[in-house]
């Protein structure tokens, strides 16, 4: 290489107790290059990322920027160095325009001068294709605005090392390759990019080299050129992993649960679901599609009894009386009390589907705890379940004592789904179930999705990876903002046609109408 | 190249610690509060001019040195035992009652007002069983009327426990008005409703406040409601997800957690003073949320820190009299061993990571 050095990390280690979120990693990146840094969740790429932008300060080690050895104690140092981090999660005051949000806290010894602020925010978006509004308010942004505001940002202050914290997450296939182009742009003006992603295709298609990390170690540094997708993922999991989701045709499906014209408001009265209908059937796959917080959570929390929607209604029909019911105003309790077996495996994971500091017993008791007349509670049957859900899902534990938050992502999450596929549901509902999981437990979870499938369980996934939708699920059920956009038939979809569908806005359909017209005209 | 500005190293950092095995984290506490009490004899040094070791003799005369002595100490224990026993469950639902001190003083007012007013008409026997029930209900209104509040529209227990207080000082201060026809406010002690004396004047009341232990225990750690008071207080969300009513578990949890308050209320007038002042309960209702916090809401654990908080105090107020010093003393004492305690729960779960001498860095 003959590029210069722009930023290089030696033995930084970081440790959370006695565990070892970083060891010796030894980092190098050069300027004008995009580095991937790969590796499953929970090995530490996000740690390793904050210490470069000072949010954490490394236990031993050193990172030295332009050849020349610094510490970094704070995010300031960090954009002293020219380092800038973007975040998953973003920080924007909402009440404020993109310029005012860039230009919040920089320090130049200036006068406030908005219009000068605009004018550079724009020459600096112009230079790279950004697509963006100074003087547009955040609140009025979609995610991918709001993502290119925090961009923008980190450029402002004069950052030519960019770290990214998996971008793509929130964003829609075609909002992903704009924001690869923009990156690739950077990197032509010489400014070293490092971007934090666990999606294979994006390291191929996006990186120079990828430094793969696996459980808080750095494995190796490798050409993106040289490498293909399956030497990665054994680098990432250190054994060969088959890569391919079980997807057996749906048998005896019957309607299950009829969902008609679901409406809700929340609490600032904006709609949240707009008038929602579908069907899930027993025996398949609904998969859910769309951009976080477009509807999933209402709408699965409106079907397991959370929250009421205002109009519409939830028709169970129960395969053993044969009856319907609408469950729409029934609260878990009462849902329970009709002999309806719904289970459903929350988003919120530790907050909402479990307890995090009861041990792994009395989180199986939330379902059942209430069976029986007796005052006392009966910890012999949910220490059984317990047992045998850590034998059969493999949950590495200590023992059934452990409180879960001590868990990883992964036991958590086969304890939760244990607990709910033990009620024997005949609707599993199941959100976001693999997000921050590694790879093996999360092939395990769509292998249990697919077994209840063919117990005849009509189970909804919502997901986030297209790319696994498409490969799980029999129908695929595409929101945007609290509207069906479409369903889709699984096996003859493509996730283009997915990304395309959870964009569309009703004005945006509009235009498209209008579009069609115009040509039609000429 | 460009000029770098330097940052300098920080000495240190802090590091989360793994959790530590109990005995390692127990040798940190007594470690604590040895160094704790070390300082408070160095400062009776200067301060009363007394040697160190005579210092803690005193203490410890002060409660074990005498059967009277002893005997004090166990039921000042075992009163704030008592209302920390009350506040437990409410805290183990995060739902930071401080009213304690108000529900205990509300059921000892209703205790003597029973007892004012039927004592002339009815045998003591039904006479307790009444004062009894009229505390525990007293109690129970004092604390529930809060978690209505709270369950229905959200508002702060915090203040609005803290505010139930004063109106409780003020009912009392207004009935010892309409008992006191001389107007001087002090109700002498009543000739009725007095608790049969077993063995000892005080072993009945121990001996209530033990088993209370022992039942709230169970109610807690064994109980479906107890189950419920837990997940409520860990997660609401989970509890809303698994279907418990999470206002009704709050206002039922504050009906138990006030009834128990009126119970110490009723066993201070039943077994001790037979009488009520606006300052019965003496601070005690928050005293016992320190009680409670220490020993991790587990009421087994609470009989060790209600002892060793009345230790600390009793000692103390020994020291005052047998050096002849302010009574503010003891709080500097009480302060700084709990200040001590407090503070070594940090380095239980944090530890300092000192940076490596440069050189040594560099020699690798």
């Amino acid at each position: 290489m003959s590029k210069p050095v722009a930023l290089e990390l030696k033995n930084v280690s970081k440790y959370f107790g006695s565990l070892a979120a970083n060891k010796n990693v030894d980092l190098t990146v050069y300027r004008g290059e995009i580095l991937a840094i790969l590796g499953e969740n929970g090995c530490g790429k996000t740690t390793l990322m904050n210490m470069i932008a000072g949010i954490y300060y490394p236990d031993s080690g050193s990172i030295s920027v332009d050849g020349q050895e610094v510490v970094i104690r704070s995010p300031k140092d960090a954009f002293r160095h020219g380092i800038g981090m973007i975040h998953q999660h973003f920080k924007l005051v909402d009440l404020f325009t993109a310029a005012e949000n860039i230009v919040l806290g920089v320090k130049n010894g200036q006068r406030y001068n908005i219009k000068e602020v605009n004018r550079k925010v724009q020459e600096l978006a112009d230079k790279y294709g950004f697509n963006v509004d100074p003087k547009k308010k955040i609140y009025e942004m979609s995610v991918s605005e709001k993502q290119t505001v925090e961009i923008l940002k980190v450029l402002y202050r004069g950052a030519d090392i960019l770290i990214l914290d998996e971008p793509s997450a929130v964003l829609t296939p075609q909002e992903t390759d704009k924001l690869f182009d923009v990156l690739r742009r950077m990197r032509e003006d010489g400014k070293s990019i490092l971007i934090i992603t666990h999606k294979l295709h994006e390291v191929l298609s996006i990186s120079d080299r990828v430094a793969v990390l696996r459980k808080g170690e750095h494995i190796a540094t490798v050409d993106t050129a040289t490498t293909t997708a399956s030497a990665l993922t054994e680098m990432m999991v250190g054994k060969k992993v088959e890569l391919n989701i079980k997807r057996p045709e749906p048998k005896n499906t019957c309607d299950r649960l009829e969902v008609q014209g679901l409406n809700m408001v929340d609490a600032e009265g904006i709609k949240v679901l707009d008038n929602i209908s579908f069907t899930a059937r027993a025996g398949e796959i609904l998969g859910i599609a769309g951009i976080a917080g477009s509807g999933q959570r209402e709408l699965l929390e409106s079907i397991a009894g959370l929250c009421h929607p205002v109009t519409g209604k939830i028709i169970y029909h129960n395969p053993k009386t044969g009856e319907s019911e609408d469950l729409r105003d029934k609260d878990p309790v009462a849902i329970r009390e009709l002999g309806v077996r719904l289970s459903f495996v929350p988003e919120d994971r530790l907050g909402m589907g479990l307890v995090g500091n009861m041990d792994i017993v009395d989180n199986m008791m939330l379902r059942s705890y209430r069976k029986g007349h007796s005052i006392f509670v009966d910890r012999k049957k949910p220490g059984d379940l317990a047992k045998k859900i850590v034998e059969e899902l493999e949950v590495a534990t200590p023992s059934t004592k452990t409180p879960v938050r001590r868990l990883s992502g992964g036991n958590v999450q086969k304890v939760l789904v244990g607990r709910e596929i033990a009620a024997s549901p005949t609707v599993l509902m199941a959100a976001y179930p693999v997000r921050g999981l590694d790879i093996n437990s999360s092939y395990t979870i769509y292998d249990l999705l697919t077994e209840q499938k063919e117990k005849g369980v009509s189970v909804i996934f919502v997901g986030e990876d297209l790319d696994v939708l498409v490969e799980l699920c029999d129908r695929i059920l595409v929101v945007c903002a609290g509207r069906i956009t479409g369903i889709l038939d699984g096996r003859n979809t493509t996730k283009e046609e997915i990304g395309l569908l959870m964009t569309k806005t009703e004005t945006s359909a509009e235009t498209e109408k209008k579009e069609v017209t115009d040509n039609e005209n000429a | 190249m460009k000029m770098r500005e330097k940052t300098h190293e920080l000495p240190f950092h802090v590091v989360k610690r793994d959790t530590m095995p109990f005995w390692k984290s127990m040798t940190i506490r007594i470690v604590a509060v040895v160094a704790a009490l070390l300082l408070c004899s160095v400062l009776s040094v200067f301060m009363i001019n007394a040697n160190p070791f005579e210092f803690i003799e005193t203490m410890i005369d002060g409660v074990l040195g005498s059967s009277r002595r002893l005997w004090k100490f166990a039921k000042d224990a075992s009163i704030l035992l008592c209302i920390a026993l009350a506040v437990t469950p409410a805290f183990r639902m995060r739902f930071w009652n401080i009213g304690a001190e108000g529900q205990t003083l509300i059921g000892a007012l209703a205790s003597v007002g029973v007892a004012y007013y039927l004592g002339d008409h009815v045998p003591n026997g039904p006479l307790l069983i009444l004062m009894f029930v009229a505390s525990i209900l007293a109690g129970a209104i004092w604390g529930c009327v809060p978690a209505i509040f709270k369950a229905k529209w959200n508002t702060n227990e915090t203040l609005f426990t803290l505010m139930m207080n004063y109106v409780a000082s003020g009912l009392v201060a207004y009935f010892l008005l309409l008992w006191t026809p001389s107007g001087s406010s002090v109700l002498g002690a009543l000739s009725v409703g007095h608790l049969p004396v077993i063995g000892h004047e005080y072993l009945l009341l121990i001996v209530a406040v033990l088993v209370l232990t022992a039942i709230v225990y169970i109610y807690l750690h064994y109980t479906k409601q107890g189950y419920e008071i837990s997940v409520v207080g860990e997660s609401e969300n989970t509890a809303r997800y698994i279907g418990i009513g999470v206002g009704k578990v709050i206002i039922r949890t504050m009906i138990v957690s006030g009834a128990i308050c009126g119970l110490a209320g009723f066993l201070i007038v039943g077994a001790l003073d037979h009488s009520v002042t606006t300052t019965t309960v003496g601070g005690m209702g928050f005293t016992a949320i320190m009680v409670s916090w220490l020993a991790k809401f587990n009421p087994l654990v609470m009989i060790g820190t209600s002892a060793f908080i009345t230790f600390m105090q009793q000692g103390s107020a020994q020291i005052t009299t047998r050096f002849n010093i302010d009574s503010a003393f003891p709080d500097i004492v009480v302060g700084i061993v709990l200040f001590f305690i407090i503070g070594c729960e940090f380095f239980i779960s944090y530890s300092l990571k000192f940076r490596e001498s440069k050189k040594k860095g560099e020699k690798e």
